[in-house]
């Protein structure tokens, strides 16, 4: 990328970019499912269209960093923010919807499918992963947190994986499109591996896997 | 005189919805002044309406249908679902895997002629042609409950014959258990047949099977036709399987073949998942899905988009009065 010094204009436009891209389809289905785009019977497809909007905007926020380092672009990282409560705001949706148009909020059969079904369950964790991530970004709170804030954002690595496994669980047929979002996901972690590995294995526990390997 | 014993699923005359309402359900809807948000003209007045009762959701043009002669199904007290909505809402994997795929790329499916061609263990195996047998069968309206395994649900007017008319016909042996069945296999015309991706990862042709006196109950029928015409192609025209105590996608669409067979012959989704889905595949609150409850079912009838509503799901879907003899001393959940 010669001659392309990205600075701060460059990153209020895409921050703008970020916020009606992630708006629009939503303004959209509010024309769109009257009129039937998205068939007779619009609340499984709009269920299923939210999610896929919400893991979209999952991965699209872990872009970021890896972008960001490789365009030697560090006022790119000022889009994770959005990117990622826009994320929390479909994937709201997506709950809600399914709590009121599917199950038509009918209590105790949502009590029962969120404990009986492993991927509602999967989904549901992550979900609830998200709204911490979203309220710890309200700057207060960010702030109030030191050290913490970057630990607990780092849950998002587990989201990702959490939400990719949630939309291969909820398929009815066809592994291909669930395998491509979980790879995809798969690889922006091992992007990171540096960060991930040493807090997966912290020191004692690597030497007690290099003594149970020397045995 | 014939005495005419009334069984559970058929409702008294005076419950019916009145016809008059059925076939004016457009311009009493308009009536209601339902109208745009957006305040846009549309260039079709009908297909927008269509659009508000949670129709047409492309502008591919819809293949014609042929109007029926039929004798009409008894009264019912079942709100039938718009005609909009049944046939814009289809499982047909063949031509896409999304609910509104199969309206828009089915239409040039090539349905006349057609031929069926009924082999395996009957004395006169043979074929018929389906639009002969259209116009020599005694074609009955059949309002039956549908119930899918993603648990919606609908209510249908159906065309058809019973199977067992057919079936009588070509002499079925004494080592006739079984009754398999197969949809056209033309990639060249089925999309969904030639990409896996596309097709939903079904091995094709999508094939299904009965028990033989699953095949020859009453209540089991040979559709060609819904609402007065004869099937849309998303619905599986020109003739399909309908099997109103069963999950839909037993239902096997455009069909050219049907066995008779001695061993019980493999089923599609079974194939895909065995733990997901059985042979049986009868409609059962009590025996859930793996990823989801079957208890209830959205019912998807008159109304916009939104307006399905929640109800419990009846064992055999309403039908146990008269099939669940069939299951007798049977483990519905070892064989679900």
């Amino acid at each position: 990328m010669k001659g392309f010094r990205p600075g701060k204009k460059t990153s209020l436009t895409l921050r703008i970019v970020v916020h009606v891209g992630a708006f629009l389809p939503l303004l959209w289905l509010f024309w769109a499912v009257p009129q039937g785009a998205l068939g007779a019977d619009p609340v499984k497809e709009l269920i299923h269209f939210l999610g896929m909007g919400a893991l979209r905007l999952l991965l699209l926020t872990l872009c970021v960093s890896p972008l960001a380092k490789a365009l030697k672009f560090g006022l790119l990282v000022r889009l994770r923010r959005p990117l990622g409560l826009w994320c929390f705001v479909w994937a709201s949706l997506h709950f809600v919807t399914w709590l009121a148009l599917d199950l038509g909020f009918d209590w105790s059969l949502i009590g029962e499918e969120l404990v009986t079904r492993t991927y509602i369950v999967v989904g549901f964790v992550a979900l609830f992963l998200l709204l911490a991530l979203a309220v710890t970004s309200i700057p207060k709170i960010l702030r109030s947190m030191g050290k913490n804030w970057k630990k607990l954002h780092r849950t998002i690595y587990l989201i990702v994986v959490l939400a990719s496994i949630h939309f291969w669980w909820s398929v009815k047929s066809g592994w291909i499109e669930p395998a491509i979002y979980l790879s995809l996901a798969l690889f922006l972690l091992y992007l990171r591996r540096r960060t991930i590995l040493p807090g997966l294995f912290t020191n004692e526990k690597l030497t007690d896997l290099k003594g149970s390997l020397q045995k | 005189m014939l005495i005419k014993k009334r069984v559970s699923h058929e409702i008294a005359e005076n419950s019916v919805t009145p016809e008059n309402i059925y076939l004016n359900r457009r311009s009493i809807l308009k009536s209601f002044g339902i109208v745009t948000a957006s305040g846009l003209a549309m260039p079709s007045q009908a297909g927008f309406l269509d659009n508000l009762l949670g129709g047409s959701a492309s502008e591919v043009p819809q293949a014609p249908r042929k109007p029926l002669e039929y004798r009409p199904d008894k009264p019912t007290d079942l709100s039938l679902t718009p005609e909009p909505k049944v046939i814009n809402h289809n499982n047909f994997y063949e031509f896409g895997t999304s609910k509104t795929d199969p309206a828009e790329n089915s239409q040039h499916l090539k349905t006349e002629p057609w031929t069926l061609t009924i082999e395996g263990e009957v004395e006169n195996p043979g074929v018929v042609d389906v639009w002969e047998l259209m116009q020599q069968s005694n074609l009955e309206e059949r309002i039956y409950r549908m119930r899918c395994v993603e648990a919606w649900s609908m209510v249908i007017p159906w065309l058809g014959l019973e199977l067992n008319t057919l079936l009588k016909k070509f002499k079925p042996t004494s080592r006739a258990k079984y009754v398999a069945f197969e949809t056209l296999y033309d990639p060249k015309q089925m999309p969904g047949q030639r990409s896996r991706h596309f097709g939903g990862g079904i091995a094709y042709p999508y094939v299904e099977g009965l028990r033989i006196d699953e095949a020859m109950h009453p209540l089991t029928i040979l559709a060609v036709g819904l609402y007065g015409k004869t099937l849309p192609t998303q619905n599986g025209a020109p003739v399909r399987l309908v099997v109103p105590w069963k999950y839909g996608f037993k239902g096997i669409k455009s069909i050219v073949k049907i066995r008779l067979t001695e061993k019980q012959p493999p089923t599609s989704w079974n194939l895909l998942a065995p733990h997901e889905y059985g042979f049986y595949a009868n409609v059962n609150p009590e025996v859930d899905h793996p990823r989801w409850s079957q208890a209830s079912e959205r019912f998807i009838g008159e109304g916009g988009p939104f307006s399905s509503t929640r109800q419990k799901t009846l064992m055999f879907n309403g039908y146990a009065e008269q099939v669940a003899s069939l299951y007798s001393g049977m483990d519905l959940k070892k064989y679900y």
